[in-house]
């Protein structure tokens, strides 16, 4: 293992003003949206093409999904509240708010659970009809960005933490690059609802 | 750690505020749909409900609203292309071919 640092991880780079994680993960966020824009895309044809359609609240739960709405909204605030904590230098009110992120993070995707068990239950799979098919590819691929950014948040609250001992600076931009994820998670649901659940 | 502790508490003031209006409008989209509207109506009211709840995040969450140029350009970009892709099916509807 070489010993020399790798450049511009915490200082701006000069042509840029920004740091190699900043531009990165925003980068990253930008192929997210196209990678959601062409399923919204498909999901628009689909409809548009489709003589009748049916309305989102004849299969799904919309209670259940306005808790998750509301999940997800806190733990969008408790994630900025924990990099907020960094800036201050208050290491243990991070470990809280980002507890509580991972604790919503896990209560969504119970929710989601309980929802899709139901369905199962009834006999409606991705299969039964185009209207479900789109329902279970897109929560699910969302799904699976909440279990990616919590496993991420919890290697930050866990193990990923010893950094701030050594480097407290790298470490409050590893949660903000996290955060920056975490609140496109929750963008893309407060898409997600309204034109599956409510349209 | 360059930012000032005033302004990060100025910071956090706006993430409350911000967090109580997502809290708000989530009841409003609800409620919206419980109305009986037209299709394209209801279509309307929802996005424009979820723009303004998705530009909250972006502008205060992710902190959009004070971020670098090329950023702003990078996302400007994304947004604009995406919004070619969602156009991209209309055109659909007014396609003949094979009917």
């Amino acid at each position: 293992m070489s010993d020399i640092p790798i450049p511009y991880t915490v200082a701006p780079r000069p042509d840029t003003g920004l740091n190699n994680g900043k531009i990165g993960i925003w980068l990253f966020l930008a192929s997210e949206v196209m990678l959601f824009g062409a399923l919204f895309a498909t999901y628009i044809l689909l409809r548009t093409g489709a003589t009748v359609w049916p309305h989102g609240r004849e299969f799904l739960n919309i209670p259940l999904a306005t808790t998750n709405t509301i999940v997800l909204i806190t733990s969008s605030v408790t994630m900025v509240m924990a990099w907020y904590s960094l800036k201050m230098d208050r290491f243990t009110q991070f470990r809280i708010y980002l507890g509580l992120t991972i604790l919503c993070a896990f209560g969504f995707m119970f929710i989601k659970y309980l929802e899709y068990s139901h369905k199962f239950e009834l006999g409606l799979y991705p299969k039964t009809n185009t209207f479900l098919a789109i329902y279970f590819t897109m929560t699910a691929l969302h799904g699976l960005h909440v279990v990616g950014g919590a496993c991420v948040n919890a290697y930050l609250w866990g193990p990923g933490a010893k950094l701030w001992k050594t480097d407290k600076e790298q470490f409050t931009n590893r949660v903000e690059n996290s955060g920056l994820f975490w609140h496109f998670v929750d963008l893309v649901w407060i898409f997600l609802f309204p034109v599956l659940y409510l349209l | 750690m360059s930012d000032h502790a005033a302004d990060l508490k100025k910071h956090v003031r706006a993430y409350i505020l911000v967090f109580v209006t997502l809290m708000f409008l989530t009841l409003v989209t609800v409620a919206v749909s419980t109305q009986h509207l037209e299709v394209h109506q209801a279509i309307i009211v929802a996005l424009i409900i979820a723009t303004v709840k998705g530009s909250l995040v972006a502008c205060y969450f992710m902190h959009l609203i004070s971020e670098k140029k090329l950023i702003l350009w990078v996302m400007f970009l994304t947004v604009v292309f995406f919004l070619v892709l969602l156009a991209v099916p209309a055109f659909t509807v007014h396609d003949r071919i094979g009917r």
